[in-house]
């Protein structure tokens, strides 16, 4: 039981690389963190220092009321669940999980209590004796998970732990993790580049790039009001409609908004956009020829193409093509191919950003 | 599962064996069966007629008190240079192995001694040791401590030992070394985070981890000591003094080479022979059972 609060924490490689540039973040007591963001963002490096894999080369990372700067990972009365499992190949089920045990000097029965106890809630009971090369994918995810809870530690730290699963494995897993957590309310810092996993973890999510936080929040208020187009554009699949607010025709549509004047980038989620005729006060009307549909069943993708004369917005990872937008309706029905629609959205489904991008404008 | 594969010419699976078939006899089994005929022979002092003798070479062997002396040596010798060899190969290959600033340049150092001749590695060793000669020797002598490995048995063996220890570290520091880097770093951290200390680590999960390539190397250096070591001793003690480092494998040399006795040196190749096969068998059945692969 602890909180890990961050304090201004940065990490600069020999060759002067800054990877963490100043991080500032604090996880409550029994709190479900999840680090998210692209490859190289940093956020597994930040995970690693907070495990003390890692050195710290400025700032504070306090676990539970101390400063653990200088301190042992041992020492830190943490566990952390590696993306390839990282089990002893040479140790039985049953002794992955006892090694911290025994490290630590605790007595024979007791270890096989609590052994026992893991293996129950995690269904690996008749696998104690095996290898870990004789266990299958899920089952030795499930042996890393259990050699982190015997330990009951203070903080579990998970760095990338579904990402070597195949996709069904994964959601069940995400599930069994979010259930266990729950049970055992242990502080949790979670390492995924998947933003479903992130979202659907999260009680806390902190939105990473190019070694800074872009936005902490509650996952659904980071959705909601995602705070630059970079987090728009990384939470949500298929990722947010990202517009310049260069042409006159979107422009003139926003005459009555306050926000416009400093705006320079409007974004609509795919949802938010309905197939419609009638036009909505204050809201957005978009002219679009279909260039491709992606039917899932229970919704449908609908991919246009505006004017010609549409322009490119900056390039992000996760971000359209430019003049492309993508129009998320309901059902298994919807237009055809090369047909023209017009796709509309309510003023309060409006996001609207600075020119760089880096600030959201009014709400 | 390994994947055969199939040949659709049937001579030509065999002719493809033909060269290592061609080169395992000439170079082992001739020779090989040559000794063992020959230890049932006994030449005459002018190497005009040979007549066959029965067990009489093994018998008057085993009963030389000498024979038994040189198995001791032996026994002194290999089990000094293997493990010496094994064990500062593997703290050398751990501290390469961690990221140092000259690992580059330290690892290629380390495997240097093994391009040095085994006949060149012995005269390098005496040029130091040599007690008046020797650029190492003169100081042991300012500190007061007689050292003189022409006379000393003692001396002489501690010399043909660390030349041959010597010699030997390149090629198991590289093997080690390449072991040390296939262990996943994370499996390490994963031992870190579970408390356990730098040399509980290494105990319980690095040397476990390594143990194919330790036992491939105690396989490989019980062979070396037995034979390869032969051109060490050679140049730097000639087996003496007062054959204090007479090896199995020098005496056949010496007896047969030197001595003239063809018979008597046969015999001992064939029953040094057999118990390098009997121990590589020994480790094979009981060793390798407790490796980790």
């Amino acid at each position: 039981m602890a909180n890990v609060t961050l304090r201004n924490v940065r990490k600069t490689y020999a060759g002067g690389f800054e990877a963490i540039k100043g991080i500032n973040f604090d996880v409550g007591d029994g709190q479900f963190c999840v680090l998210v963001g692209p490859s190289g963002c940093g956020k597994s490096t930040l995970l690693r220092m907070v495990a003390g894999l890692e050195t710290i080369s400025s700032g504070e990372i306090d676990i539970g009321g101390r400063v653990v700067n200088q301190v042992e990972p041992a020492e830190r009365d943490i566990a952390m669940v590696f993306q390839n499992y990282a089990l002893y190949p040479h140790m039985s089920v049953y002794n992955n999980m006892a090694y911290g045990l025994r490290n630590r000097g605790m007595k024979e029965p007791e270890i096989k209590t609590r052994v026992e106890e893991a293996a129950r809630i995690l269904e690996l009971g008749a696998m104690l004796d095996r290898k870990p090369r004789q266990l299958s994918g899920g089952q030795r995810q499930r042996v890393a998970m259990g050699r982190a809870i015997v330990r009951q530690p203070k903080v579990f730290l998970f760095d990338e732990p579904l990402s070597n699963l195949d996709a069904k494995l994964r959601i069940a897993m995400r599930v069994e993790i979010r259930k266990l957590q729950r049970r055992l309310s242990t502080t949790s810092i979670y390492v995924t580049h998947d933003q479903l996993e992130a979202m659907t973890l999260a009680d806390i999510l902190v939105v990473m790039n190019g070694g800074q936080v872009e936005q902490i929040g509650n996952p659904l208020d980071i959705y909601q009001k995602p705070s630059t187009t970079f987090v728009a554009s990384f939470i949500g699949a298929p990722p947010m409609n990202l517009m310049p607010l260069r042409s006159d025709e979107l422009k003139s549509q926003l005459t009555g908004d306050a926000r416009v004047d400093q705006a320079g980038i409007l974004g609509i989620r795919p949802e938010d956009f309905a197939i419609s005729d009638e036009s909505v006060t204050g809201g957005v009307a978009l002219g679009l020829t279909v260039e491709a549909i992606e039917r899932v069943g229970a919704e449908t993708f609908v991919y246009g193409t505006r004017q010609p004369e549409a322009q490119a917005v900056a390039a992000n990872p996760g971000e359209l093509p430019p003049g492309e937008v993508i129009v998320r309706i309901p059902g298994a029905v919807g237009p055809g191919i090369g047909e023209r629609i017009r796709a509309v959205a309510a003023p309060d489904k409006l996001h609207l950003f600075t020119a760089d991008g880096r600030q959201r404008v009014g709400d | 599962m390994e994947k055969s594969v199939v040949f659709n010419n049937r001579l030509l699976p065999y002719l493809l064996l033909v060269p290592q078939l061609i080169i395992t006899f000439v170079f082992f089994y001739w020779p090989a069966s040559q000794a063992v005929r020959q230890s049932f022979l006994r030449e005459d002092a002018f190497g005009l007629n040979s007549e066959f003798v029965g067990l009489e070479n093994y018998q008057s062997l085993f009963a030389d008190p000498g024979y038994y002396k040189s198995m001791l040596t032996t026994l002194v010798f290999s089990s000094l240079v293997a493990a010496l060899s094994l064990s500062i190969a593997l703290l050398f290959a751990t501290q390469a192995d961690k990221n140092l600033k000259a690992a580059g340049a330290y690892k290629t150092l380390m495997i240097w001694p093994y391009a040095v001749a085994p006949a060149v590695a012995g005269v390098l060793w005496i040029f130091m040791f040599h007690p008046t000669l020797g650029t190492l020797a003169r100081p042991l002598r300012w500190m007061n401590f007689d050292w003189n490995p022409l006379l000393n048995g003692t001396h002489a063996m501690i010399l043909v030992v660390m030349a041959a220890v010597w010699k030997q570290i390149s090629y198991n520091f590289l093997f080690f070394l390449a072991g040390l880097q296939s262990i996943p770093k994370s499996v390490l951290e994963a031992g870190a985070i579970d408390g356990a200390g730098p040399m509980r680590r290494f105990w319980t999960i690095t040397f476990p981890l390594l143990s194919p390539t330790t036992f491939f190397l105690l396989v490989v250096n019980v062979v070396y000591v037995f034979f390869d070591t032969f051109g060490i001793i050679d140049a730097v003690t000639g087996g003496g003094p007062a054959g204090a480092t007479t090896t199995m494998v020098y005496k056949v040399f010496a007896d047969g080479r030197l001595g003239g006795d063809l018979g008597g040196s046969a015999a001992q190749s064939v029953v040094l022979m057999v118990i390098v096969i009997a121990l590589t068998a020994v480790q094979f059945k009981y060793v390798e059972r407790k490796v980790q692969y």
